[in-house]
């Protein structure tokens, strides 16, 4: 029954129609070529936005610093950060994950692999002038959607290809049951567009006028960063901790009732109270972001269920330590975001360092992590080898613990302070400034720690395909011995 | 029965709920406004930014100041937007949406790091000021942590016994070497477009405090004094 499928179960059992069974093999061969592309660029942009990311950090331990470029001003590289994080890594290695998912859970191989590799270069393309675009002064002033009109167009049309690969292989799929990840896979892929370029035509391409502006980018960004990133990223948790665990999702119903009540309560609008804007908006907010509460917290007695007792010798399993990582940061920082919407906190959190913390909390704590996890386990299949080095893997999950600990954590108690201080008027501004500098420079130790464990990221994904490509170069090189001697 | 199609009528109705609600509707009611008459003067509101601000205005945009500024000042009792002098309407409601209407884009920022810009064109009204903050924000504000924008100024070197230019920002006569910085198109630009920037003129939705017991019924200077970290050289701009 659909109520009782474990993605175990559906891909170790046979359907019963009479189709010819396309083994898991099958399905990563037919994936392989554009979802490690798709990782493989992932890994890249998450290094540049590292890197982006430290220069920022550093302003606040020394503001002359690389102060006589305008390309490296903090209004600069502060946005080409979160970009390159959010549009080179997020959407990639999200899509990725989602094509291999949506072709495994349907138990049929990837459809139109040359629409996805078409669509990875326009995406790479796109983002890649954009980021540059930033740097150099082009971008559009909207938070969240800063990559000029030169790239967002690419990009679209980039997605396009790649989500019709996605909807052409669930269109194909030999198993007709759903799984519970399909269905929040199938809402992401229609997610992205419709936002993007919703906002890139009521904002770039045809703006509206004036504080309609500031709600359209609200609307966007928090569509963006809940709606798909939770969609896809629970998504793969509830068919990844399952099948690494080999236990059955604890409640398949409370992962329905996730989906709806993320869809509809997430959707709506993140304006901060206070805001110039007619002053339903923000009441209705602060409503919906209560009720998020909903679907967090049936995620977290969700994953607590079925991870309840586990103890087996997958335990150390690294892809499951970054999913169930992933998985407590999506509850903290669900409850951080509820609680900042409240009145009384929101009058002390809004336009602090808080606000960054909680976000960075959701897109890398939870999406990003959630994330690596599902490539470690994904990748070994693609490429049918193990990872050289298990320590390696090991190693980037405590960089990337720790790192996104570190940051998240000074940047979140200072914003606390700063909050206080701001609202006692006695307090100059120049003191709360000062003030939050111990915090603002503790977590540039984040920032590095992040950024090595992405070199080590980078080098595990590279040197998985050196090894790969190595055995295949052999191969080829004794067929062609062979063919030689058939020859002669 | 294939749940396919229930998977996308359930997305279509939460997104199509969603987009109907927070980009429609309020698209239609506050998308269309228009300029107003302002009562006292009978000046039109907001004004048009000249081509100068203009241009700053992309300055500002390209080189990211909200991110560190914001330009909202929140109602009395939100925090102490009103108690810091960040507000210049002597009136419990502050930003209102009215105030954007020709801003492109607008950058109401969320975060901090610096003051509200709201009112600075009221506040800070010395350009040599602005200038030299901008220049290095050492030279005005000791200690702070804001990025100096050197890049926005040229350095150029004087001969022995030339006289500075009159644009100049600041004038170095070091034993070694003399010169003047002075500012780019941009830096003037920017300046403007700081300038420009003020929302002091009663609306309809900004009604005035009742006049028993307003803090700041006639001008503007009380609210304003306290309005700064910085040089006491700031004055009403009217
Ligand atoms: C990294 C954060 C940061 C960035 C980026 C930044 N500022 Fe600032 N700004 C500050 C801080 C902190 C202060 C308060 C201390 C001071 O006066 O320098 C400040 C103060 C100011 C003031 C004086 C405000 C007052 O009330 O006296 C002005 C004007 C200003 N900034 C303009 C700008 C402009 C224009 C830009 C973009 C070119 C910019 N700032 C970019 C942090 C920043």
């Amino acid at each position: 029954m659909s109520a009782t499928i474990s993605p175990s179960q559906s891909i170790s059992t046979g359907s019963p129609q009479a189709v010819p069974e396309i083994s898991a093999a099958e399905i990563d061969a037919s994936c392989r070529a554009p979802v490690m592309l798709l990782f493989l660029s992932a890994a890249g942009w998450v290094l540049a936005s590292s890197f982006f990311g430290i220069i920022a950090s550093l302003k606040f331990h020394k503001p002359v610093m690389l102060a006589d470029y305008s390309w490296l001003t903090y209004g600069r590289v502060h946005p080409a950060a979160s970009n390159a994080l959010v549009y080179g890594f997020g959407l990639q290695a999200g899509l990725g994950v989602l094509l291999w998912l949506v072709a495994h859970l349907g138990r049929t191989k990837l459809a139109s692999a040359p629409l996805v590799i078409a669509g990875w270069l326009f995406w790479n393309v796109g983002v890649t002038l954009g980021i540059l675009g930033i740097i150099g002064g082009d971008s559009t002033g909207y938070e969240m959607l800063e990559l000029p009109r030169y790239a967002s167009v690419p990009m679209f049309f980039g997605y396009l290809g790649i989500g019709l690969a996605g909807m052409l292989t669930f269109h194909q799929r030999r198993e007709r049951e759903l799984y519970i990840s399909q269905w929040f896979l199938l809402a992401a892929l229609f997610w992205f567009p419709w936002i993007y370029s919703s906002a890139n035509l009521l904002l770039v391409a045809k703006p509206v006028r004036g504080v309609m502006q500031a709600v359209i980018d609200a609307w966007y960004a928090n569509n963006l960063t809940t709606v798909w990133f939770g969609l896809v990223g629970l998504g793969a948790a509830f068919y990844l901790i399952p099948k690494i665990t080999k236990r059955p999702l604890a409640s398949h119903y409370l992962g329905l009732f996730t989906f709806w009540t993320l869809i509809i309560f997430g959707s709506w609008s993140r304006v901060p109270a206070g805001a110039p804007v007619p002053a339903w908006l923000p009441a209705l907010s602060t409503f919906a972001a209560v009720l998020t509460l909903v679907p967090i917290l049936a995620v977290a007695v969700n994953v607590k269920q079925t991870l309840c007792g586990y103890s087996g010798s997958e335990g150390c399993n690294p892809a499951l330590k970054f999913i169930a990582f992933g998985m407590a940061a999506y509850v903290l920082s669900g409850l951080m975001s509820v609680g900042a919407s409240l009145g009384r906190v929101s009058k002390i959190t809004n336009f602090t360092w808080f606000v960054p913390a909680q976000m960075q909390l959701v897109i890398y704590g939870f999406f990003a992590m959630t994330m690596f996890g599902a490539i470690y386990y994904i990748v070994p299949k693609l490429t049918q080898r193990e990872f050289c080095k298990p320590k390696m893997v090991a190693a980037h999950f405590w960089l990337a613990m720790l790192g996104i600990v570190l940051y998240a954590a000074p940047l979140a108690i200072g914003g606390v302070k700063q909050g206080l201080a701001l609202n006692d008027a006695k307090t100059p501004f120049l003191d709360v400034v000062t003030g939050t500098l111990p915090f603002l420079r503790a977590s540039t130790t984040g920032d590095l720690l992040m950024a090595v464990g992405h070199l080590i990221f980078l080098m595990n994904l590279a040197g998985l395909l050196v090894k790969l490509g190595h055995a295949s170069y052999k191969t080829a090189m004794s067929l062609n011995t062979k063919a030689a001697g058939v020859a002669s | 029965m294939n749940p396919g199609p229930l998977v996308f009528l359930a997305t279509f109705f939460a997104l199509a709920t969603s987009w109907l609600g927070f980009v429609v509707m309020p698209q239609l009611q506050i998308g269309r406004q228009q300029q107003v008459e302002i009562k006292d003067t009978g000046e039109m509101y907001p004004a048009r930014r000249p081509g100068l601000a203009k241009q700053g205005e992309e300055v500002y945009r390209a080189n990211g100041c909200y991110y560190c500024h914001s330009q909202q000042v929140r109602p009395l009792g939100f925090g102490t937007d009103v108690a810091r002098g960040w507000g210049a309407r002597p009136s419990p409601v502050q930003s209102v949406a009215q105030d954007y209407l020709y801003d492109q884009p607008v950058m109401l920022g969320s975060q901090r790091v610096g003051p509200d810009l709201t009112n600075i064109g009221l506040r800070q009204t010395n350009e040599v000021w602005l200038l030299s903050h901008l220049y290095n924000p050492q030279l005005t504000s000791k200690g702070s942590t804001m990025p100096p924008y050197p890049f926005l100024f040229m350095k150029s070197k004087l001969a022995l016994g030339e006289k500075p230019s009159p644009n100049a920002v600041f004038v170095v006569n070091g034993p070694k070497e003399n010169y003047e910085i002075l500012p780019t198109d941009k830096a003037k630009a920017l300046v403007a477009y700081l300038g420009s920037l003020h929302s002091e003129a009663i609306v309809f939705e900004t009604p005035p405090f009742p006049s028993t017991n307003a803090p700041a019924a006639s001008t503007n200077a009380p609210v304003i004094a306290t309005a700064t970290n910085s040089v006491p050289t700031n004055s009403p701009a009217k």
